[in-house]
């Protein structure tokens, strides 16, 4: 019995790294679905409040399509250029995983100057959060969604510095991947916005 | 063969990203371009919007995050249904309630 228990720990020592990391992972995707029942109530707020307009501008009155659109273009091909760099996180290029997640950074960077334009264009033209029921709620799913992408951008950045000084290690890998989950988690939260906020407010 | 399709469905290979991108893009503009030409009526559009959303979100679940009943021994699938379940009760049942007060609110 005491060698069978010896024989196993040693088998399965080659693996622990991956099991190490499966776990890790699997760990950061149970955060990202409690993270979309927080989205989830989000939109339920929208929902029951975007009739609220208190006599200020409709959701048809205030968003731009093309606007929209060129957003959802940067977030899609974002979340494409970083599963190019898992990739090659895969193929151990650590060059390459660098240069794709700095396209990434770029993108992801364009997506949010363009959110804090249209935000700051918005209550400029006195169409701020605190004018009805509707902008609060629309300011709050839309921003609360721009600051989760804020904060993968800064996490970026954190990846970019630990690939140069460490590399590809089974301490940067896991996290590399969990980032890879939660980009494109953000993603997929955004192609609810765009649809139940954007295409059917002006609708 | 079980070695390359597992190999494929935990980390993905150049053409599931290539074609999770192609897919998502032709599932963006469709809702775009029919909202934005106003060729079909309201309740289409909507139908529209919506079966297009959640076949991008299905597609990117899929071919971005790699979701599978494989891996993990489908505790990520368990884990997104049990999810889905609790977004359906708070989501749903929110429009449900509010709009159930609202008609109160309105005879009173």
């Amino acid at each position: 019995m005491a060698t069978d228990t010896l024989h196993h720990g040693a088998a399965s020592e080659p693996h622990e790294h991956h099991d190490a990391t499966g776990t890790k992972v699997f760990g950061f995707w149970v955060y990202l679905m409690s993270d979309l029942v927080i989205f989830g109530s989000l939109f339920a707020t929208y929902a029951v409040l975007m009739k609220g307009t208190a006599a200020g501008p409709t959701a048809a009155d205030i968003f731009e399509l093309p606007f929209v659109l060129v957003e959802t273009f940067l977030l899609l091909f974002s979340s494409f250029t970083f599963g190019m760099g898992v990739l090659a996180m895969n193929a151990e290029r650590v060059g390459q995983v660098k240069a794709w997640l700095a396209i990434t950074f770029l993108l992801g960077a364009a997506f949010v100057g363009m959110e804090v334009y249209e935000f700051q264009h918005l209550i400029h033209q006195g169409y701020g959060p605190d004018q009805s029921a509707f902008l609060s709620s629309f300011f709050t799913l839309v921003g609360t969604h721009g600051l989760h992408v804020t904060v993968g951008l800064v996490w970026i950045l954190v990846m970019l510095v630990q690939l140069s000084t460490m590399g590809i290690t089974p301490m940067t890998r896991p996290r590399i991947l969990c980032l890879s989950l939660f980009w494109h988690f953000l993603d997929i939260v955004w192609i609810c916005v765009f649809s139940f906020v954007y295409l059917m407010g002006v609708l | 063969m079980s070695h390359s399709s597992s190999s494929t469905s935990s980390h993905g290979s150049v053409k599931s990203y290539v074609t999770g991108l192609l897919l998502s893009l032709v599932l963006t503009v469709i809702p775009f371009a029919v909202v934005m030409s106003g060729a079909l009526s309201t309740a289409t559009t909507v139908v529209v919007i919506a079966i297009t959303a959640v076949l991008q979100i299905l597609v990117q679940l899929v071919m971005f995050m790699h979701m599978n009943t494989k891996a993990d021994e489908g505790w990520n699938v368990m884990s997104f249904v049990f999810t889905l379940t609790i977004l359906v009760l708070v989501v749903g049942g929110s429009l449900w309630i509010m709009q159930h007060l609202h008609l109160n609110m309105m005879i009173g």
